[in-house]
């Protein structure tokens, strides 16, 4: 317990002083301590299902805690819910927008804190305020526009002006760069250090240790739903933050030889997938992959990666052009369905594991199988050999230390972690030619993270062709061995690995990057 | 030419009168469509208030004591769908599909319970109905070609439901677009989250949408019964209810599309009922009644099948409204 101010000490936003909440038989929080001096930027991590969120939540009146007490600007008090958390002045950025789509920015800034039963005073009253905002803190955002229309970073603005429209002098950011690329990161920090220059208090929850080190004053580490440790930023590094939010020590970047790819596997030409309006997804992406290397395609989520995922793994059809596994050419004319991609050694982790990759209601043995139940081993003439199944799934859980290790229990009941190495367990364990992995580590804890990344790479060690897809730019860029960019369904531009950083990644992602003559990729 | 337009301004006159339940049906599913809340029982209500009018009237001779129990009725099925898919998350449609068969039996079985006359109520005498109203000048007015005659004839001479309902159109568009009821009221049926958390009751809204709803809806079936008609007879709503729902969504849950969809399925009711008995010219055959009647339904389903756009719902309709834990 460094650096913890007592109640009484001056200039402190927040003081939460044994905070404790169960969730039936979970204990979300236990006796959670914090103090966050005014006019700092507080960061909170830890890993998921640590309690970071549910803290927060109580804190804007979501939850009610079991016990404990908040005190805000060393006043105690009693948050039930949202209305009282505005009224003491704190504001909330929530890792999913809560905007209304169809409305314009300034009926989503007016929605709750209207000046009166018709709308016209409140809707000059907001254009004053969010004018005079946007000056003080360099938040443009048109504020006419319908949010719909906006980029995601400028929704996120649009949440900040609304908790700043309402008075708040707290505010707390829950994950807010999931969504964001390297550059309206940037942007979202350089806003973040204006509120704080001018007095606002901010508390940033994540899971990313760069963003931490990149813009925190001091920070709180969680694990397991308690506080283990408070830094100051200046004084403490990522190693440490990393073993402290997992209890061991753990490497935060894959070691990986030098890949030695051999022939292609896969080669896709000139590949479109149109969607139910006829607008290109996918749009003429040619790429080659070859066995014993890990093709990386990043981008923004949403420009066409899931699509061009689903089309090679035959989830999708293909509207132009073609791929070829070995002397089987896939086109809008030959097509062949998943199962069929699956015979032909093409071995998928879907993107969205929940709604593609298992049955959050089937147990993990049933989950084990999917895509492989047809096979001998698991199927007598009528019925499924489930004594075969069982077996077969506590193997793999095994091999791929998913905890905890039961195969009746239901796959839901796994953590994301634990389900994503069930899925990778499923399609590894057939030593697949080609392996397509869709977003990994997504939602999943740095330890798994870990054990993820050291398999994947072993599978291409062994001569596996793998296609990874992120939108984590850390993930691609330690994991992949050459990196394809994808902006509006185009491959926008191909760089080896070791030349790449995060800003000319960022760059290709907005497609504002310049290629010379030779290919060179420059900012 | 002076007959066609004698009949052009009476299918008008009538298009206005049998639009009329249909705009004020269309306006209380605008209400609770755009808190978030499907209401598919505005069949029901329409039905069972326009029982409760009737019934209320014959006793006390006013159709306004009429009215007010219609609307008291209406308003208390609109709570019970509340209480079922509000409170307690329930299937919405299903909801409504319980309240219009509970409509449909219960105002038969009170019905003869006490009037004893196979389910209807008791003709009303004139002066226990909505009586027309004429406009000033209407009489004045009406010796100018078209333009005096079109007011005298179609505009005046309306009972003052009619005129309720139609002025209630820009004025549902003034609440939900103008006023600050309006605004949450649109935020709740598009993203419910975002209006818990900023700190206003979700259920409390919806509640009070389709309190508005049962409002309106209870006009809609005292006019019914007590003003376009002097009785309740069994079944008598006969799909008004859903065709306002149609109109609703034609007009994409906005109050003047809504309005212009209700007038045509109105106008095609009112050529219906105008060309009843007339010959085709030149042959021995009446025009096939039947068909037109059916045209409203037939459309109904032409037009939902897609020929209208896209019509986008509210983006939460339908879901029950569930904190998350």
């Amino acid at each position: 317990m460094t650096n913890q101010s007592s109640p009484s000490s001056a200039g402190t936003a927040i003081e939460l002083s044994g905070i404790s909440k169960a969730f039936g038989p979970v204990q979300a929080n236990s006796d959670v301590n914090l103090s966050v001096p005014k006019g700092t930027i507080h960061g909170i991590i830890g890993e998921n299902g640590a309690g970071k969120s549910t803290l927060m939540s109580i804190l804007y009146g979501f939850y009610e805690a079991d016990s404990g007490e908040v005190f805000v600007n060393e006043k105690k008090v009693s948050i039930r819910n949202s209305n009282d958390a505005i009224a003491t002045g704190i504001g909330m950025v929530h890792q999913h927008f809560m905007l209304v789509d169809t409305f314009s920015v300034l009926e989503n800034v007016m929605l709750g804190a209207e000046s009166g039963e018709v709308l016209k005073d409140s809707i000059k009253k907001a254009e004053t305020e969010l004018t005079r905002l946007e000056k003080e803190y360099g938040l443009h955002v048109p504020i006419h526009s319908l949010i719909e229309d906006l980029p995601v970073g400028q929704q996120q603005r649009v949440e900040i002006l609304k908790a700043l429209y309402r008075g708040a002098e707290i505010l707390i950011l829950d994950e807010p760069t999931g969504v964001l690329t390297p550059q309206e990161t940037d942007q979202l920090f350089k806003i973040l250090e204006a509120l704080r220059d001018q007095g606002v208090t901010v508390i940033l929850i994540t899971h990313k240790l760069r963003e931490i080190m990149a813009i925190t004053d001091n920070v709180s580490v969680m694990r397991h739903g308690t506080m283990v440790a408070h830094r100051k930023t200046s004084e403490t590094d990522r190693e440490e933050l990393a073993e402290l939010m997992v209890g061991r020590k753990v490497r935060t970047k894959a070691d990986k030889q030098k890949a030695q790819p051999k022939e292609t596997k896969l080669k896709v030409e000139n590949l479109s997938v149109f969607d139910q309006f006829n607008v290109a997804r996918v749009d003429n992406v040619s790429l080659d992959l070859r066995a014993g290397e890990i093709v990386g395609i990043a981008g923004v989520s949403g420009n066409g990666q899931s699509e061009l995922l689903e089309a090679l793994s035959g989830i999708e059809a293909v509207s132009k052009g073609s791929f070829t596994l070995g002397d089987i050419t896939i086109d809008a004319d030959n097509p062949k369905n998943a199962k069929e991609m699956r015979d032909l050694g093409l071995a998928h982790v879907p993107e969205d594991r929940l709604h593609l990759g298992l049955v959050p209601s089937f147990s993990a043995h049933e989950s084990s199988i999917l895509g492989y139940h047809r096979d001998k081993e698991f199927n007598g003439p009528i019925l499924s050999k489930v004594g075969n199944i069982v077996n077969y799934c506590a193997r793999i859980m095994n091999d791929f230390d998913v905890r905890p290790q039961d195969p009746s229990l239901k796959s839901a009941n796994f953590s994301g972690g634990n389900q994503q190495k069930l899925i990778l367990a499923r399609e590894m364990d057939r030593d697949p030619p080609i392996l397509l992995v869709g977003q990994p580590t997504r939602g999943v804890d740095i330890g798994a993270i870990e054990f993820i990344h050291q398999q994947i790479i072993a599978m291409r060690d062994a001569g596996c062709a793998v296609l990874l897809v992120s939108v984590e730019l850390e993930e691609i860029m330690s994991l992949a061995d050459r990196i394809l960019v994808m902006f509006e369904g185009r491959v926008v531009g191909e760089i080896e690995a070791d030349k790449a950083d995060e800003k000319i990644l960022g760059l290709m992602m907005a497609n504002a990057h310049k290629t010379s003559p030779d290919g060179e990729i420059t900012a | 030419m002076e007959q066609s337009i004698v009949i052009l301004l009476s299918v008008l006159d009538g298009t206005l009168r049998v639009s009329t339940p249909l705009v004020l049906c269309a306006m209380a599913g605008l209400f609770s469509e755009r808190s978030g809340t499907v209401d598919i029982s505005l069949e029901g209500k329409l039905l069972f208030s326009a029982f409760a009018a009737a019934a209320v009237t014959y006793v006390t001779g006013s159709p306004w004591v009429g009215m007010v129990a219609a609307i008291a009725i209406s308003f208390s099925l609109s709570m019970l769908h509340g209480f079922a898919c509000v409170t307690h998350n329930g299937n919405q449609v299903v909801s409504g599909v319980a309240i219009n068969i509970l409509a449909s039996g219960l105002t038969v079985v009170l019905g003869i319970a006490f009037f004893r006359q196979g389910g209807q109520t008791p003709t009303l005498p004139k002066d226990a109905r909505f009586t027309p109203i004429e406009l000033p000048f209407a009489e004045a007015l009406d010796s100018i070609p078209f333009i005096g005659q079109l007011y005298a004839q179609v505009i005046s001479g309306h009972n003052i439901l009619v005129y309720l309902a139609f002025l209630l159109v820009p004025i549902t568009s003034w609440i939900v677009f103008k006023t600050r009821f309006g605004l949450r009221l649109r935020a709740v049926g598009e993203n419910p989250k975002a209006v818990d958390t900023a700190g206003i009751g979700v259920r409390a809204m919806r509640y009070k949408a389709l309190a508005v709803n049962g409002v309106l809806c209870g006009i809609a079936g005292a006019y019914l019964s007590t003003a376009q008609n002097a009785a309740f007879v069994r079944e008598m709503s006969a799909g008004q209810g859903y065709i306002a729902l149609a109109a609703l969504i034609f007009g994409k849950w906005r109050p003047k599309t809504a309005m212009l969809a209700c007038l045509m399925f109105g106008l095609l009711d009112a050529i219906a009922i105008r060309l009843q008995g007339v010959m085709i010219p030149g042959t021995e055959t009446e025009v096939p009644v039947t068909l037109i009647q059916a045209l409203p339904y037939i459309l109904t389903v032409i037009l939902l099948a897609g020929f209208i756009g896209k019509a986008i719902p509210p983006k939460a309709i339908g879901i029950p409204y569930v904190k998350e834990r």
